[in-house]
């Protein structure tokens, strides 16, 4: 096994997640070439993880920019909200209302009856 | 006054308190920039993409339920949007670089070699990754930065996740050729493009 058919395996091997086969780790075992390149991927994955808390200032204008962007949505959503709500209320009231009459209904023909037994 | 933590704010924001949402976009937004720089290497296309992101994020809150944290959940919308972006850049500006190709930077000053007398890691880094095409510059940042899954990056990259690995693998030897070159790449490195092309080709 040639040092550039490791290389690939080396990359993928960086972080351990994928082991290497038998073959390839017995050559870079022998082959001081490969355990260099193992330890400059390593140190490249460890010099690359540095960079998660390090910043890029963004234009000082980006946050307005972004906000007025979402604030428009943000207004119809509070809209669309309210008229939901509305619409809810107005289904328990219409719902109430009916509820009323028919108990209304119903005890208005139970009185006609008991009139009529009577 | 306690300061919100970023889950209440996105409590807050999902049952529709819009102060909260905004409170949210301040403490996140220069984050989500920093990603859309690394994966787009432009400031004018990372503001296009951070702005998109967070009008995707505003309509989809609802959906967000909290199994992951918000942070995670943002970088993969910003990772998505950025894939949209560059995908439509490409079509209208110029044909993607092939993932392949071998990467050479016209700017002396971007060169990683040229930069390392300066001995700043992160402009070294930064550099190193500008130069590397959009499509193996994105899986690196977001496996080997930010620490996404590769099922995660193939989602939101729209490619298989093997396809994923085989980019990763890629991105980082080109790294690590631009960084920390051994005598013999030079004579290697036309050698490996065609074994990758070979590699490519049999996926």
């Amino acid at each position: 096994m040639r040092c550039d058919q490791i290389s690939l395996l080396l990359a993928a091997n960086a972080d351990e997640s994928e082991a290497l086969l038998p073959e390839p780790a017995q050559h870079v075992a022998q082959c001081l070439r490969c355990q260099a390149e193992a330890v400059q991927y390593r140190r490249l994955l460890r010099d690359l993880g540095s960079m998660r808390h390090q910043l890029v200032a963004p234009d000082a204008r980006l946050l307005d920019e972004i906000l007025a962007g979402v604030r428009p949505l943000a207004e119809v959503t509070r809209l669309h909200r309210k008229a939901r709500r509305k619409a809810v209320i107005g289904g328990f009231a219409a719902a109430a209302t009916a509820g009323a009459a028919g108990a209304i209904v119903i005890a208005t023909r139970l009185a006609a009856r008991q009139n009529i037994a009577s | 006054m306690s300061v919100p933590e970023i889950e209440q704010l996105v409590e807050s924001a999902k049952s529709g308190d819009a102060q909260a949402f905004e409170e949210l976009v301040k403490r996140t937004y220069t984050d989500a920039y920093t990603l859309a720089y690394r994966l787009t290497g432009d400031e004018e296309d990372a503001r296009d993409v951070v702005q998109e992101a967070y009008l995707r994020v505003h309509k989809g809150l609802s959906l967000f339920r909290g199994d992951a944290q918000f942070s995670t959940w943002m970088h993969r919308i910003t990772a998505n949007c950025a894939n949209t972006f560059l995908g439509r850049r490409g079509k209208h500006r110029h044909a993607d670089l092939d993932e392949t190709t071998s990467v050479v930077d016209p700017h002396p000053s971007h060169d990683p070699e040229h930069r390392a007398d300066v001995g700043d890691l992160r402009v070294q880094l930064t550099d190193a990754l500008r130069v590397l095409p959009p499509k193996l510059r994105a899986v690196v940042v977001l496996r080997d930065i930010y620490d996404l899954s590769h099922i995660a990056i193939a989602d939101e990259l729209g490619i298989t996740e093997s396809a994923a690995k085989v980019r990763l693998h890629r991105a980082r030897k080109h790294l690590r050729e631009l960084l920390y070159p051994l005598k013999a790449d030079e004579n290697m490195s036309s050698e490996t493009e065609e074994q990758d092309q070979e590699a490519a080709r049999a996926m």
